[in-house]
């Protein structure tokens, strides 16, 4: 079970903000959902190894040269804010 | 003569021999967009200007006596979750609304090399999250066979374009079903490929180990066809695989005599349609008529798929998502105090219901004292699918079923309850999971609506899957009926 609580301080590290009936409605869903995939814990893994990708590649390396690279304004083209090279943000603190 | 119709190969020939310029056939095709559009909305944005420049050098290029790759000027439509240059990416969601990407996935790009003449980019569920389109944040998708209905998701649009005739061949891409399922509810051929096929450098990611792109077409032919321009190894993507990649058009032989299918039980047991299970039985009456060894088997942790699948996807994407805080590109909310003020109220304003539901569920997943019991629970869930899996390969060339437990749904029908929806996959998650190869192929009709056909192969298998589903076709004439 979901608790009201626990939504709030899952939204928190997601960075989310909720309304009061989002916050209802996550409540109860993602407790269905929860209450599904406990499911899992029927399953005996003892033994057996996550797996997080399925591919047989390990440690994919490149060489570690200088390239050509993106020019700053196509960068910044997409920025919501901006001051001379930079991205702009609100204050921090 | 309806040329937004015709497959790749039939204009291809139709191109070489001049009777039609690439020019002809795209306007054709922006034609019978003008025509149904309106009721499809397959579409986010279409580029029709950059189409007919495209298709002009093609042509022009062509009069000159250039060699021109097999594909020059075939249009195609794009999810518009794959970089564009130039051309709006929107993931069909308010946070990327205005993002224009300054560079190319690597998909783009080999369709620029071959010469393709990109159409647009089509509507899909936010950021690949859903099975029917309704989780778009613009409009939803409506199925060409009932406008009624969904198209199926999260690749809804590109499946729509084709089935409509809005575009001859699409690319999609596929989490969890996104490819297979929408092409099974509009009658149309699509395919996941192998992970690692394809790849992904430019795909807005939603779950990266489960992530692939893929083709959808009118026919098989047309799938091995686009699939030769998409697949092999990219250097700018580390889980891309480095792998010879053949010609697949040389595996449609028709010859699959002797070829070993397995029917995993458990896709032709409980929940699934028994209309739907009828279409699957005579598709392998057709098979086994062909000279194929068609027996029973089991994957038997398939009941777990959708539990595991829905901790690992949303766990990635809780993580993958992260960088939509307003700094760089996309959305940002106004009048916000301080930056993590900024960064709560953007993502709360820019992503839509299942979104923060999935980043919801994801963080919770990965979250202190949950980790164990559910995220590393899960991953170790995948391995023993994965093993299901490998047993019946050591036995089967290729698995068989449906792609999905029923046919199109209303519109509506499922958007309050987020389990139902999930439960639409159920056929398709495992082979993500399992990261092998798998296709849909329209195989009959149930109540005036397509139902699609599912063979899945071993990892880069992708041969041997199209060589059974072009025989199929070849067999049968379910690919030719179009939505009236």
């Amino acid at each position: 079970m979901i608790s009201i609580k626990d939504v709030e301080h899952v939204a928190l590290l997601a960075r989310l903000t909720l309304t009061e009936d989002e916050k209802q409605i996550y409540s109860k869903q993602l407790s269905d959902i929860l209450e599904h995939v406990h499911k899992l814990q029927d399953l005996n893994t003892d033994g057996i190894q996550p797996t997080a990708h399925v591919l047989p590649l390990k440690n994919v390396f490149r060489e570690d040269r200088v390239g050509e690279h993106m020019p700053v304004d196509q960068v910044l083209a997409n920025a919501p804010d901006r001051q001379d090279k930079f991205f702009k943000v609100p204050k921090i603190v | 003569m309806q040329l937004h119709y015709l497959t790749a190969h039939q204009l291809h020939d139709m191109l070489v021999s001049k009777q039609i310029s690439a020019e002809e056939l795209t306007r054709a095709v922006f034609d019978r967009i003008e025509q149904v559009e309106e009721k499809i909305r397959a579409y986010v944005t279409l580029t029709q200007e950059r189409a007919l420049n495209y298709a002009r050098l093609v042509d022009k290029a062509r009069l000159a006596g250039e060699a021109l790759p097999l594909m020059a000027g075939i249009p195609v439509a794009i999810k518009d979750n794959m970089c564009t240059k130039g051309v709006r990416t929107t993931c069909a969601s308010k946070i990327l609304y205005n993002y224009i990407p300054p560079y190319n996935a690597t998909v783009i790009e080999r369709l620029n090399e071959a010469r393709t003449v990109m159409v647009g980019k089509t509507n899909l569920d936010e950021f690949a999250m859903g099975s029917s389109c309704e989780n778009s944040a613009f409009f939803t998708t409506c199925n060409p066979w009932d406008t009624n209905r969904v198209p199926g998701g999260s690749s809804g649009g590109s499946a729509a374009a084709v089935a409509a005739g809005e575009t001859i061949l699409a690319l999609g891409s596929d989490t969890g079903g996104s490819i297979r399922q929408p092409a099974s509810f509009c009658g149309v051929v699509g395919m996941k490929p192998t992970y690692g096929a394809v790849s992904r450098y430019g795909l807005v990611a939603y779950a990266s180990s489960l992530d692939q792109i893929g083709p959808f077409a009118r026919d098989v032919t047309d799938c091995a066809m686009l699939l030769n321009v998409i697949c092999g190894h990219d250097p700018l993507d580390s889980t891309s695989v480095p792998y010879d990649v053949p010609d697949y058009t040389a595996f449609l032989t028709g010859d699959v005599k002797g070829v070993k299918i397995g029917v995993p039980r458990e896709y032709m047991g409980e929940g699934i349609d028994p209309a739907v299970k009828e279409v699957i039985k005579k598709a392998i009456d057709v098979y086994t008529g062909l000279g194929v060894v068609v027996e029973e088997t089991t994957l038997p942790h398939t009941e777990y798929a959708l539990p595991a699948y829905y901790l690992i996807a949303p766990a990635e994407a809780s993580s993958n998502l992260a960088r939509y805080d307003g700094v760089r590109y996309g959305y940002r909310a106004k009048d916000a105090g301080d930056l993590v003020d900024m960064f709560m109220q953007t993502r709360s304003e820019g992503f839509g219901a299942e979104v923060k539901r999935r980043i919801m569920l994801g963080t919770y997943a990965l979250s202190a004292g949950y980790y164990d019991a559910y995220y590393n629970k899960a991953l170790k869930v995948r391995t023993l699918i994965k093993t299901d899996f490998d047993r019946a390969f050591e036995q089967f060339d290729l698995l068989l079923g449906p792609t999905a437990p029923v046919t199109s749904f209303k519109r509506g029908e499922k958007v309050d309850d987020p389990l139902q929806m999930y439960m639409v996959d159920i056929c398709t998650l495992a082979v993500n999971l399992a990261g092998i190869p798998a296709i849909s192929i329209p195989a009959g009709i149930v109540d005036n609506l397509p139902v699609g056909l599912q063979l899945i192969g071993r990892p880069f298998g992708e041969g041997d899957i199209l060589r059974a589903a072009h025989a199929f076709e070849q067999n049968t004439d379910y690919h030719c009926k179009l939505p009236e």
